[in-house]
């Protein structure tokens, strides 16, 4: 799908609220005039990234895992399905066999194994991904996952795979806040992880836990400081003990508050970040072409 | 008739645990013989659909009646379904044989 001059780059943080959206879809609108790019919100459960970049929504699609469907008539409730289930999402009771759709990973395993044929393996929806173009000409998705679904992966990974890639040279993937199934799944494929955090302990004690994933899943990074001024500097003293480099410092300020809380991004602030953003690009094709760790 | 309770430990004397699904131990009772059998929950540490491991658990030793401190949304539809009467225990009871005693003497109440 990806073709080999696209390069990846998925924007992470751990903590929440440090400005994930707010790095990715200024870097997005920076690259606009030079590259083909394609947004992808990954954070299905909260995807924000719309209010930014303002696409003219034009195709949905609905995202789908498969679940079991137990044709009783056939089923000899031999009890092998609710064996191999590991998530618990089958319970044979009495003379049925009952099926939790929010529990099913949709593995198939039930449908694997049942030796009389009894299950069909049928589609549950659990979101929607939407898809447009930016004024700017940027190709935006996103996924929305339906409230009360607990899987967020499935989508992340539909989402992934659903649009064209061929004409496009980069891939901007916006993660989820955490360290957790959803952020390693909008990191598996990218060529670099760009990390966000806030000087305090709280955004270090998160990063910490989304640079353990990165050094696992051999993806090279770089920091970028948001909201710089403000807590301590125990993040620049780690960062700086473990080579990894700070890429760029956004500055506490309530100008640029004001201006995300409008709607705007960065580029709306000071036409510089522009060409910083540019200028971070070509930082970031540099590294992952030497292959070296920023 | 019989009783599954849930127990954070393995006798008639532990404390009753609770959780349902996420118990530790489930004492079955047969009131009409007074024999007791103690069931490791294999689903305590589950990441999830603790509640229907549980629920299965009863469904395969026959139970007729269940005894916690709550039930979730998937346990007690499955325990529904299976047609197992689900009770809660009140605060004073603390030990599975409180619990047996209080089912006995129709102090419990029935859930869902």
């Amino acid at each position: 799908m990806e073709n080999a001059k696209v390069l990846c780059i998925t924007v992470a943080s751990g903590k929440g609220g440090t400005g994930k959206t707010t790095v990715a879809t200024s870097l997005a609108l920076s690259l606009a005039s030079q590259e083909n790019v394609l947004f992808l919100d990954c954070d299905v459960e909260a995807p924000y990234g719309h209010l930014f970049l303002k696409p003219q929504v034009e195709v949905e699609k609905k995202a789908v895992i498969l679940i079991p469907h137990i044709d009783m008539e056939k089923c000899i409730l031999c009890g092998k399905c609710v064996e191999v289930c590991q998530f618990h999402a089958l319970a044979e009771i009495g003379k049925s066999i009952m099926v939790f759709p929010q529990l099913c990973h949709g593995c198939g395993s039930c449908a694997w194994h049942c030796s009389s044929k009894a299950i069909k393996e049928i589609h549950n929806p659990i979101g929607i991904l939407e898809a447009g173009l930016t004024q700017e000409g940027i190709r935006f998705a996103h996924g929305v996952l339906t409230i009360s679904e607990p899987l967020t992966t499935p989508i992340i990974r539909q989402l992934k795979k659903w649009q064209n890639a061929e004409t496009v040279s980069v891939i901007i993937r916006d993660a989820p806040p955490g360290a957790s199934c959803s952020v390693v799944e909008t990191l598996r494929g990218a060529d670099f992880a760009l990390l966000i955090t806030e000087p305090t302990p709280f955004g270090l004690h998160d990063l910490k836990q989304v640079i353990g994933i990165l050094q696992d899943m051999k993806i090279p990074g770089g920091v970028i400081v948001n909201r710089d001024g403000i807590g301590d500097s125990q993040v620049d003293q780690f960062l700086l003990q473990n080579h990894i480099p700070i890429m760029m410092r956004i500055p506490y300020s309530t100008k640029i508050a004001s201006a995300i809380s409008s709607g705007n991004t960065l580029l709306d602030v000071s036409s510089s970040y522009g060409l910083e953003f540019q200028a971070l690009f070509q930082r970031i094709k540099k590294c992952v072409m030497e292959k070296e760790a920023c | 008739m019989i009783l599954i309770i849930s127990s954070q430990g393995a006798d008639i004397n532990s404390l009753v645990d609770p959780r349902f699904g996420r118990s530790q131990f489930f004492i079955k009772v047969d009131t009409d013989t007074n024999h007791c059998e103690v069931i490791t929950n294999s689903g305590v540490n589950q990441r999830g659909g603790a509640g229907i491991g549980a629920a299965q658990i009863a469904v395969d030793n026959k139970a007729e009646v269940v005894i916690s401190g709550n039930f979730g949304p998937n346990a007690s539809s499955a325990l529904k379904a299976a047609g197992i009467t689900m009770m809660t225990f009140g605060q004073e009871t603390s030990t599975v044989q409180d619990a047996i005693d209080h089912y006995k003497q129709g102090k419990l109440n029935s859930f869902g």
